[in-house]
């Protein structure tokens, strides 16, 4: 990192201007992008085959979403000239990523993992049933196929969370600690940000605060049945993600997801 | 967790309506919800269904190749078993 952490350059794009409908579906695609890359580590790491399968399939949906939603985005962008998929994807740098730091987190243990897949599958379950109602009919029809998708993902994530808090005495244990671990990651999912107000603003997206109450609700309800309990506020939270700050590891996860397509750009298999 | 501590499940799929559910393979899952999902995921991802059926393996009674010459073979013989045996008189009517 070369750049100057100073407030001035704090959530600045070097060298591009700052375009909130670019930039809030950049935030959509970049979340997806960055989760499906984590999710696809627990290849061959699951506790089953099967599991690598339905973790591999949830993956490949996110994938999918983000390769509509970062070429829709390209366009919106604009000539001079447009970046598609790849060039957003693989050609970018950490400060112009815009997604939330839940998703760049490290794995963890199984019980994080179904801890942010049922947080983060059930706050895409209600954007994407917002954006139906978008203005930007291109990103209403990706929401209109996406929202299938992460309706299986939060069942299976509640389901492992059913199964692990209601499990035994040490998979209730976990479960719970991988609630607390992952519970200082939630509230940047629900926090307004220059581009979806101006989304919102404009019909083509929806306030992220309004989303997150309902959101919450629902994981609550999920855990009460597990018999685990909603960890109590915490004291720091993750902010920044939408303005390009991110934890320490994205780095390393960009530099694994982006190595092939730098050293050898267009690779095709 | 160590592979042999999930039981085994037989997946049986219905590639589309007005067809039978096939066998399409086994897995392993922790309870019969997971072994649907866990079909879902590994016997449909290609749409080859519209409805899955799981049971567990142990609740299959198979019969045994020891037992296929007394269960089979002399089903062999009966031709009289088939329709294609019987010739139908021309003035028989409905049939």
């Amino acid at each position: 990192m070369t750049e100057q952490h100073t407030t001035e350059t704090v959530g600045a794009d070097p060298g591009r201007v700052a375009d909130p409908a670019f930039d809030y579906l950049l935030g959509l695609g970049d979340d997806a992008l960055i989760y499906a890359q984590r999710l696809g580590e627990w290849l061959t790491h699951a506790p089953q085959i099967e599991e690598d399968m339905a973790l591999g399939n949830v993956a490949l949906d996110l994938i999918g979403q983000a390769r509509a939603l970062l070429t829709h985005a390209g366009e919106v962008e604009g000539p001079d000239p447009v970046r598609d998929e790849d060039d957003l994807a693989m050609l970018r740098h950490e400060r112009e990523f815009r997604n939330v730091q839940l998703v760049e987190q490290p794995r963890g243990d199984f019980a994080h993992e179904m801890a942010r897949l049922l947080w983060f599958s059930t706050y895409q379950r209600a954007l994407y049933s917002a954006l139906l109602t978008s203005t930007d009919e291109t990103l209403a029809g990706v929401a209109a196929k996406a929202v299938k998708e992460v309706d299986y993902h939060r069942d299976h994530a509640t389901q492992w969370v059913l199964r692990l808090g209601d499990g035994t005495e040490e998979s209730h244990d976990r479960m719970q600690a991988a609630l607390v671990a992952v519970h200082p990651y939630v509230a940047e999912l629900g926090e307004d940000h220059g581009a979806a107000r101006w989304a919102a603003e404009h019909g083509v997206g929806v306030l992220p605060s309004s989303l997150i109450d309902a959101v919450n609700a629902s994981v609550a309800g999920v855990l009460e049945q597990a018999t685990l309990s909603m960890p109590d506020a915490p004291r720091w939270h993750a902010r920044g993600g939408r303005a390009g700050v991110h934890s320490e590891v994205m780095g390393y996860l960009l530099a694994e997801m982006q190595h092939l397509h730098r050293s050898h750009p267009g690779a095709r298999w | 967790m160590s592979s042999g501590s999930w039981p085994l499940w037989e997946v049986f799929v219905r590639a589309r309506r007005g067809l039978s559910h096939v066998h399409a393979g086994s897995l392993h899952a922790p309870d019969r919800e997971m072994a649907l999902r866990n079909a879902r995921d590994v016997y449909t991802r290609r749409q080859e269904g519209v409805s899955i059926w799981v049971v567990a393996s142990e609740d299959i009674t198979a019969s045994s190749p020891d037992e296929r010459d007394s269960f089979f073979d002399p089903a062999a013989d009966k031709v009289y078993r088939h329709p294609t045996f019987y010739d139908v008189p021309e003035d028989v009517e409905y049939l």
